[in-house]
């Protein structure tokens, strides 16, 4: 059958990227082995863990469940992109500081899904926050510094507000 | 795992989609959200020869509500869905699932029609139109045809959707002031298909049920009505309408909960949703 390669062309942390792939390729390992963005993770490849989170037009998705030949004028942002725009640094201290890593595998994830919740604003609740990050696993920390870190800063984030 | 070697094809529209459908001799398939789809695909559960994105097709996503009728968009991703006042006020019942399905990026991909389409049996939505007695249109090589949800779900994974056939939206009763929704699941974590699970609607008539529809999920190969349960309720019997689950309801073991224990979880479930069709509406 035809239609074995396709050839895309998106945003990728701001930047225009023109590729080709395979259909079978998903976003997760077009991001890490032909952009060599490794900051997201594969882990279950079939959509629990929550490791591949990256966005996509400004919503996170997982990414063993989109595939590349999908994102053909997509907006994709990873970690790195996040990273170095500044966009989470408060989280990634937070994380730091309250040792809400171990591994570090889940991280990149979990920093994204934490983002969501608070860019939508106002203060989560901790059943709130648990029941947003209920789909990134973490398997060293046991979750109570995550959510103690992403509430320390939605606390900030309120406070710095006018 | 990756999933084996497939060609991709973007439908430009739904005749388009029927058509190569059509010319993919039985090994193509249809993308939505592909939350379920590509999981099975990376799990080679599943290996098509093509598939067919339906996401760049125009108005197959959005909400409208008319003449007593809302009508949900087979694109429209669950969390559009999960946002929108409509569906909070005409599809109540729709507005208390969603936050059950997976998790929060998987609600930003996938669709309510995918999941409708695919059937899963221990699915939210399946269950969710059965209880309220919607609809699904449905476009084929002939044109459109209408079927309602009591005649849709089939058998295990299967549904009166033919092999060149694409869902396009879902029509449901839109709620009036005397309607009344429950919904509840058991899962072992958070954003896990439910062990058993309960969508249920009815109309307050003079202080009673009436109209009363229970369809069950994660007990079975399809979401199954409670029927002697339904007319239990609606007699005000609610003791009658969990003893008659036993007759209602079959459910297998398996890995995750004996059949015996989802029985009496159901009987457990239906009480607390049973107590949500009392009250009064917030």
């Amino acid at each position: 059958m035809n239609e074995l390669r396709c050839t895309i062309a998106l945003t990728v942390n701001g930047e225009p990227v023109v590729e080709t792939v395979e259909p079978r390729q998903t976003l997760v390992d077009f991001l890490r082995e032909q952009l060599s963005l490794t900051g997201s993770h594969v882990g279950c490849e079939h959509g629990v863990c929550g490791a591949c989170t990256v966005r996509v037009n400004g919503v996170i998705v997982r990414g063993c469940l989109m595939l590349a030949a999908q994102c053909d004028g997509a907006r994709i942002e990873t970690i790195e992109g996040l990273s170095d725009a500044g966009e989470i640094a408060d989280l990634q201290t937070a994380f730091e500081r309250r040792n809400a890593l171990q591994c570090g595998f889940c991280t990149p994830g979990m920093l994204l899904t934490a983002q969501e919740l608070l860019q939508a604003g106002g203060m989560p609740s901790r059943e709130q926050i648990r029941e947003h990050i209920s789909g990134n696993y973490c398997r060293c920390t046991g979750y109570q510094a995550i959510v103690d870190a992403i509430e320390a800063v939605a606390q900030q984030r309120a406070e710095a507000k006018p | 795992m990756k999933p084996s070697s497939f060609a991709y094809l973007k439908a430009k529209s739904v005749e388009h989609a029927i058509d190569l459908l059509g010319g993919a001799d039985d090994e193509g398939r249809l993308l939505a959200g592909g939350q379920s789809l590509i999981a099975t695909l990376n799990m080679r559960l599943a290996a098509p020869k093509l598939l067919i994105d339906l996401n760049g097709i125009g108005g197959l996503s959005g909400i409208t509500v008319r003449s007593g009728t809302v009508e949900i968009g087979a694109l429209t991703r669950h969390a559009e869905a999960e946002r929108s006042a409509e569906i909070a006020r005409f599809a109540p019942l729709i507005a208390r699932a969603i936050p059950y399905i997976g998790h929060v990026a998987v609600r930003n991909r996938g669709t309510i029609g995918g999941s409708i389409a695919l059937a899963d049996p221990a699915a939210e939505l399946p269950a969710c139109l059965l209880a309220l007695g919607g609809e699904v249109e449905i476009a084929g090589t002939g044109g459109k045809r209408i079927v309602a949800a009591d005649d849709f779900f089939k058998g295990l994974y299967e549904t009166a959707l033919g092999p060149q056939e694409v869902l396009t939206a879902i029509r449901l009763p839109a709620a009036t002031a005397a309607a009344r929704v429950g919904f509840g699941e058991f899962a072992r974590r958070r954003g896990d298909y439910a062990l058993v699970g309960l969508a249920a609607s009815a109309r307050t008539s003079g202080g009673a049920l009436a109209d009363v529809r229970l369809a069950f999920f994660g007990v079975g190969a399809t979401p199954v009505r409670a029927r002697r349960a339904e007319a239990e309720l609606a007699a005000g019997h609610l003791d009658g309408a969990v003893a008659a689950l036993a007759s209602d309801l079959d459910p297998a073991d398996d890995v995750q909960a004996s059949g015996a224990t989802r029985k009496h979880l159901a009987g457990v479930l239906l009480r607390r949703v049973a107590a949500q069709l009392t009250q009064v509406s917030p």
